[in-house]
């Protein structure tokens, strides 16, 4: 009886060649509705000379030869590499080096994750608020630190060098949890008895750092390094609450750009092929990483 | 965290144990110095700080800016609409990802595994490479403005989808096997053993969309205008916009950190979910 049974269920099985698809369908109508078709009707609205007031022409590229021409956007570009520079190995950098110093300390070092983290739920906006204020050349935390040792103030954020340092800073001083707890959550993976081996044949901290912990981490350290690239990739908040994007330009990330282009002199063709550039530029930098890290991973030691 | 004390003992280095120390408290002070900073001038009278901040460390400090948020009532409007549209977004998410997540893991249908490629490529489309078309399509449909235009476009992030998943995949078969030889239909099967296993992911992935969708600025700044449909991520830059020009400069800091408590307190609540993920994440 069992086995007669088990052919039924086989044959069922067999007849619902589509049961999977009352549970999959409803996402897909999400995901095909609010992701594929904006991004397919981006590429077209790319192609055509679009405003608000719904008038649209077709100009195939020429939207993208403007782009390359155009000194603001090839400035924000710039920018926003800059500013990738800046912030995603320092990111991985501070946030390998807390993970480390936590993974080691015992005790506070709860209190302490929690500290490094707890920047990292705060919004964009909450973050600008506190930082304008510690930045502000009248009365900032910085500026009073300044003038108790006798120094001038140092106007940040209304300096066309200082300006986008000082939202890298604040980026940093936002961004630095996920690096630390992708790291820890790494650092407790490595196996004990390497540590034990390591022990065994004397070896000093720097260089159970330097042959053990370091190699065993390696995969994680691109996870971050890609994630960073690719978050920083899309600074808008920061630069559009702090600075505008100024001053002159200096602080204008791609992003701000699009905005300004798109929801505020509503050239929206013009608008959407910048966010053509964008994704490519994204989607080149993540696979460059990755490729890059694959060939080096390959010879090994 | 007992794996994390064995590993002190088996890093153990007398040496190195106190720069590093030294260097996790001097990153202390630089993480905590801006929040202690805006909490002082939260605690400030505003006439005083207008004459300069120098006197922040000293007293008199007041309650005063805290008392007058309670009288701006605009506060309210959006923490209500940050709220509903987080938890929609949040259980919308948790119901489609975890459909999904068990159809691609476990059941049939034409071409699932292309159909599960284009999902994954979806991670990769950045949100503002799509957003000039959603924009155009949203007014189209006369969703901006409405709670639904809010939550939608956090729908269709692949992100839960492939966690779950993933999950599935990872549970034994065996214990649906049993189910399925006594006749219950894919859907119980689902509801009454899957679910359930599942639910250390669903916190997971839960409180991380409560958390990007609190603090997303990028989209309710751009489809929500009305103010009274703000969320309080976009309605507190609102309200700094004319930071430069302020009197009200303690107010302003009040409310940064009023605003900060809700997200605070979701994160003390939910803080060992978010270290699980991010260990899941890392590896």
């Amino acid at each position: 009886m069992a086995r007669s049974r088990q052919i039924s269920a086989a044959a069922q099985r067999r007849s619902q060649a589509w049961s999977g698809l009352p549970f999959v369908a409803p996402y897909l109508v999400v995901f095909a509705a609010l992701l594929i078709y904006p991004l397919c009707a981006g590429v077209v609205l790319s192609l055509h000379k679009a405003d608000l007031f719904g008038g649209s022409q077709f100009i195939g590229l020429e939207n993208y030869v403007r782009l390359f021409r155009d000194q603001v956007f090839l400035r924000s570009v710039w920018n926003t590499c800059y500013f990738v520079i800046l912030t995603a190995p320092a990111l991985t950098l501070i946030g390998l080096g807390l993970a480390l110093a936590l993974n080691r300390a015992s005790g506070p070092s709860a209190l302490f994750r929690g500290l490094f983290f707890s920047s990292s739920v705060l919004s964009v906006t909450i973050v600008t608020l506190i930082w304008r204020m510690v930045l502000v050349p009248d009365g900032g935390l910085i500026a009073n630190l300044l003038a108790l040792a006798g120094l001038p103030a140092i106007p940040f954020l209304s300096d066309a060098r200082l300006a986008l340092p000082a939202i890298a800073i604040t980026t940093i001083w936002w961004c630095i949890g996920l690096p630390m707890m992708l790291f820890l959550a790494a650092l407790q993976q490595v196996p004990r008895d390497l540590y034990e081996a390591a022990a065994l044949d004397n070896a000093g901290p720097w260089r159970t750092l330097w042959s053990i912990t370091l190699p065993s981490i390696r995969r994680t350290a691109l996870v971050v390094v890609v994630i960073e690239v690719i978050m920083q990739f899309q600074l808008f908040g920061q630069a559009q609450i702090m600075t505008l994007g100024g001053p002159n330009n200096a602080s204008l990330p791609i992003v701000l750009y699009i905005y300004q282009v798109g929801f505020q002199r509503w050239d929206i063709g013009y608008a959407a092929a910048a966010s053509e550039v964008l994704f490519c530029i994204i989607l080149a930098a993540a696979m460059t990483q990755f490729l890059a890290s694959r060939r080096r991973e390959r010879p090994g030691p | 965290m007992t794996a994390g004390s064995q590993e002190d003992r088996a890093m153990g280095g007398g040496s190195a144990r106190w720069p590093s120390l030294a260097g996790l408290i001097v990153a202390a002070l630089i993480m905590a110095a801006p929040l202690v900073w805006t909490l002082a001038l939260s605690l400030k009278p505003n006439a005083e700080l207008l004459r300069g901040t120098q006197t922040v460390f000293q007293a008199p400090y007041t309650l005063r800016n805290y008392a007058d948020i309670l009288g701006h009532s605009a506060i309210f409007r959006w923490l209500l609409n940050s709220t509903i549209v987080s938890l929609g977004v949040t259980f919308g998410v948790l119901a489609l990802s975890s459909l999904a997540g068990y159809g691609f893991a476990r059941l049939q249908f034409p071409g699932r595994d292309l159909i599960f490629v284009i999902v994954l490529f979806g991670l990769a489309i950045p949100e503002q490479s799509v957003i000039i078309a959603r924009h155009q399509m949203f007014s189209a449909l006369h969703l901006h403005n409405t709670y639904a235009g809010l939550i939608l476009p956090g729908l269709a992030a692949p992100f839960g989808v492939f966690l779950m998943t993933q999950y599935f995949k990872a549970i034994p078969k065996e214990l649906e096997e049993a189910a399925w030889l006594d006749g219950a239909s894919h859907f119980r099967t689902f509801w009454r053993i899957l679910l359930p296993l599942s639910l250390p992911a669903q916190a997971t992935l839960g409180i991380f969309t409560f958390l990007s969708t609190w603090n997303d600025y990028w989209w309710p700044l751009i489809s929500a205008t009305n103010s009274d449909m703000f969320t309080l991520t976009v309605g507190v830059a609102s309200s700094q916009m004319n930071f430069a020009q302020t009197n009200g400069l303690g107010f302003l800091m009040a409310q940064a950190v009023f605003a900060s408590l809700p997200i605070l307190v979701v994160y003390a609540v939910f803080q060992r979910y978010i270290v699980l993920g991010a260990s899941r994440a890392a590896l």
